[in-house]
């Protein structure tokens, strides 16, 4: 809960590590996975579906979605990037039914219609964006002021930005944001087996104990705070 | 693709849900050679043991033991002149598949509805003046008397070993039960569920305010249980895991728990899992069926023989399998010709959330079914509905069915990201409560289910077509129970209130969960005329098929449906038992 204990400066060590290691010569992957995505270092981590470009963008989207400053964990201090990572690379939307015809205006209120996979989005998604920010500011999102990357953010969200315009007329900019978004939220606050939620910090910093799942006498405790902190599904404590 | 041909049984399921699975015990115990087929996987107890179902992500947001929109989508629109587009993606609802069907996850709200639900065009056609109702509604009466479908009500209630207080004891009002209740034949089998502090708040304020809340009824046992068959469930440690998972503690009525134990160990009951019915095959005369079509898990299909069939899929998939099979004739709504797909209703729900700087609800600490409710704003209970000219109600309750993280509910203006986002969790998980409805949906000429013309399944048959969207009737009934839950509410002294109700100009929206109560489509009643089914929901048109489930319903009561579903399939099987196998052909005569 200490917002100290992750501060900026060691945060953008953290990015700088991971921008500036070659993915190849990382030896430790194959032992992370291994040991279950619970132990994954951030900083050590080799994306399985992101290109190293790709991951710079996602670390740095990320780090302003769930940001380090105030109270509660950040999304790289719970290793929220190698959640979505890993989600992408298992299946994430292959319950979707995508056979068309694709209608060209559907209402909202009748839902998805979209063509494009979670995976085929991220890529589109992330390039288009890219795309934006060097039109705009020169350089890529990573490198841009934490001000300038939540404006671009909140654009994406607003679709502000047009993607058609940058040639992808079948994504809306609306559309990548909210996926990179519920998928953070996802990370942050599943169970840590997935890759984030990382020694079930974001669960200690709102009070939810995890996996326990046995409160018969609590029940009757009304309005007192739960003592204990949380257990994840593998058998840990935090 | 081979074709195969099985060993011939007496009786084929398609679908091992609550409906399937109380048919193969009550069948299977008359001697009769059962065989389910299951278009899902197996699920044993096993698979969900602590802490595997402890897992949010998995269970709640991937949906873990739900059918998948790719194989099991449909396709909704409005209404007629529009093109349907398909659920790619669930949202309003969303049906099981794999044994056990959504009896495995759901929450456990197990609700009879009263006297007047089950006779609502009798009640109707008494209480509101000629005219005042759309002219499109189509409600029905439930074909048979609250006499005899109660101790079928009864029986289904000791199955799942109900925990909760009686309201009505044949006839004599109880202290702490629901007063508007039907009466009962015997008391809850089990005491209620303890209240966890949402609960309690809003009981001690909707009883002040003069509503007569009472503990939600419940399939989450509060002590050991028994069932008749001999089945055993562990009292309810309020995991906090239930709504959308299996059960991880064996509290949860399920048909695992209540009834597979004990008809997988009988010789003559067998099941084959992923296996995908394609059709019912029927005699040359298509007024008997000779067993049923599936595709294996190898892609072969398979024929099944049977003399007896019973449909006990999901309510959506009963309909469409009729459909796709030529039992009965396809619903026109321009002509209201045909029977099967009419009387398609859905219900809303609708929720102000209450946010307390200073109190902790704790709200991972709960049972499914953990709650309260209140019976007094239902059809024949209220006087306003008559005045206002709308026909309906709602339970108005305070349920806390989970309290996992993913979603919480934060404050109106707490932004959706950034540090605003992180610190409103930090401030806020675990300080709300809500109040909710869940209400009543009749059913009217246009609100209809066929095949689609263009979407098909990954079999190559055509999704099913969902026409349905909100009426007047149903919009004006959500903006008089806002007042009523906002009421309470304000009562209750929070920081903040959050209010999600439906708008008078408002359009169904496929994307927000509400609930899989969805209902009708193959409708019981006491003609061939308007109905697909007879009251032992048996087919009209060929004798030796019986449907039962939520398709039978004529409109949606403000009931859960399982009880209802459960006491309808009791009742047919005993038909079966009683009359059909003597005397094989129609058992009701018209």
């Amino acid at each position: 809960m200490s917002s100290g204990k992750f501060s900026p400066s060691r945060r953008t060590i953290l990015m700088a590590t991971a921008a500036a290691v070659p993915i190849a010569s990382i030896p430790l992957v194959r032992q992370a996975h291994a040991d279950g995505l619970e132990n994954v270092q951030l900083s050590q981590y080799q994306p399985v579906f992101f290109s190293a470009p790709e991951w710079q963008f996602i670390l740095a989207a990320c780090d302003r979605l769930i940001p380090a400053e105030g109270r509660g964990p950040g999304a790289l201090e719970t290793n929220v990037p190698v959640f979505i990572d890993q989600q992408l690379h298992n299946g994430l939307g292959d319950d979707v039914y995508m056979d068309g015809p694709h209608p060209e205006n559907p209402a909202p209120t009748l839902g998805f219609q979209g063509t494009l996979t979670p995976q085929q989005n991220y890529r589109a998604g992330i390039k288009l964006s890219q795309q934006h920010a060097r039109q705009k500011y020169g350089k890529p999102f990573e490198q841009l002021a934490d001000a300038d990357k939540d404006a671009l953010l909140t654009a994406l969200q607003k679709n502000e930005i047009s993607f058609a315009e940058l040639g992808e007329p079948a994504l809306k900019a609306s559309s990548f944001f909210n996926q990179l978004l519920g998928d953070a939220k996802n990370g942050y606050l599943a169970d840590p087996m997935y890759g984030g939620n990382k020694d079930m910090k974001a669960w200690v910093a709102i009070g939810f104990p995890g996996a326990r799942a046995a409160y018969t006498e609590w029940v009757d405790t009304h309005n007192v705070k739960y003592p204990l902190g949380p257990v994840s599904v593998s058998g840990k404590r935090a | 693709m081979a074709n195969i041909s099985n060993d011939e049984v007496d009786v084929v399921i398609v679908g091992l849900g609550w409906a399937g699975s109380i048919m193969a015990i009550e069948l299977a115990k008359e001697g009769l050679k059962v065989r389910a087929l299951e278009r899902g996987p197996d699920r044993p107890p096993e698979d969900f043991a602590y802490p595997k179902p402890a897992d949010q992500y998995a269970y709640a947001i991937r949906n873990k033991v739900f059918a998948t929109p790719r194989d099991a989508a449909l396709t909704v629109r409005y209404n007629d002149s529009e093109t349907a587009l398909p659920t790619r993606k669930w949202g309003a609802f969303a049906p099981g598949t794999g044994v056990g069907g959504s009896g495995l996850h759901w929450t456990g709200v197990l609700i009879r509805p009263t006297t007047t639900d089950i006779k609502l065009k009798t009640y109707a056609d008494h209480a509101y003046k000629r005219g005042t109702l759309d002219p499109d509604m189509r409600i029905k009466d439930f074909p048979f008397s609250w006499e005899e479908i109660e101790p079928y009500f009864d029986k289904f209630d000791k199955i799942c070993g109900l925990s909760g207080n009686t309201g009505n004891l044949n006839g004599v009002i109880q202290p702490g039960g629901d007063p508007f209740e039907g009466p009962r034949s015997s008391p809850y089998p089990l005491p209620a569920l303890h209240d966890t502090y949402n609960s309690s708040l809003f009981a001690a304020t909707a009883k002040k305010m003069g509503y007569h809340p009472f503990p939600n009824p419940s399939a989450n046992v509060s002590q050991a249980w028994t069932n008749p068959y001999g089945a055993q469930l562990a009292p309810c440690n309020y995991c906090g895991y239930c709504s959308k998972y299996p059960c991880l503690n064996y509290s949860k009525a399920s048909p695992q728990t209540t009834i597979l134990d004990v008809v997988k160990r009988m010789p003559n009951f067998s099941m084959r899992t992923n296996a995908n019915v394609i059709r019912v095959d029927l005699h040359a005369d298509k007024k008997t069926a000779k067993g049923v079509t599936y595709v294996d898990e190898h892609k072969n299909e398979v024929f099944q023989p049977a003399k007896i069939v019973i449909l006990s899929s999901f309510q959506f998939a009963n309909v469409r399998l009729m459909m796709l099979s030529g039992i009965g004739q396809i619903y026109n709504p321009l002509t209201e010709t045909g029977t099967i797909g009419r009387n398609y209703a859905f219900l809303s729900n609708g929720d102000a959330t209450l946010f307390f700087k200073d109190k902790h609800f704790n709200p991972f600490a709960t049972a499914g079914a953990t709650g309260e409710m209140f019976n007094d704003i239902s059809p024949g209970n209220f006087e306003d509905g008559i005045k206002l000219g709308f026909i309906g109600g709602a339970k108005i309750h305070s349920s806390q069915a989970t309290g996992a993280p993913i979603g919480t509910a934060l404050p109106k203006g707490t932004p959706g990201w950034g540090k605003g986002w992180k610190e409103g969790m930090v401030d806020w998980y675990g300080r709300s409560m809500k109040i909710g409805i869940t209400t009543t949906c009749m059913s009217y000429r246009g609100h209809h289910l066929d095949l689609d013309p263009n979407y098909k399944d990954p079999w190559g048959q055509p999704l099913l077509r969902m026409t349905f969207d909100w009426r007047q009737n149903e919009l004006k009934l959500q903006r008089y129970l806002r007042d009523i839950v906002l009421g309470i509410a304000k009562e209750l002294g929070p920081d903040h209130i959050s209010e999600n109700f439906l708008a008078l100009d408002s359009h169904w929206d496929i994307t927000k969960y509400v609930s899989t109560h969805n209902v009708g489509g193959a409708v019981m009643g006491d003609s061939p005329r308007d109905s697909a089914l007879n009251r032992y929901l048996q087919s009209w048109d060929v004798h030796n098929v019986f449907v039962p489930g939520g398709n039978a319903f004529p409109q949606n009561f403000q009931a859960n449906p399982t009880a209802t579903i459960g006491a309808i399939t009791l009742f047919a099987a005993e038909a079966i038992k009683k009359q059909y196998l003597k005397n094989p052909g129609p058992l009701v005569q018209v």
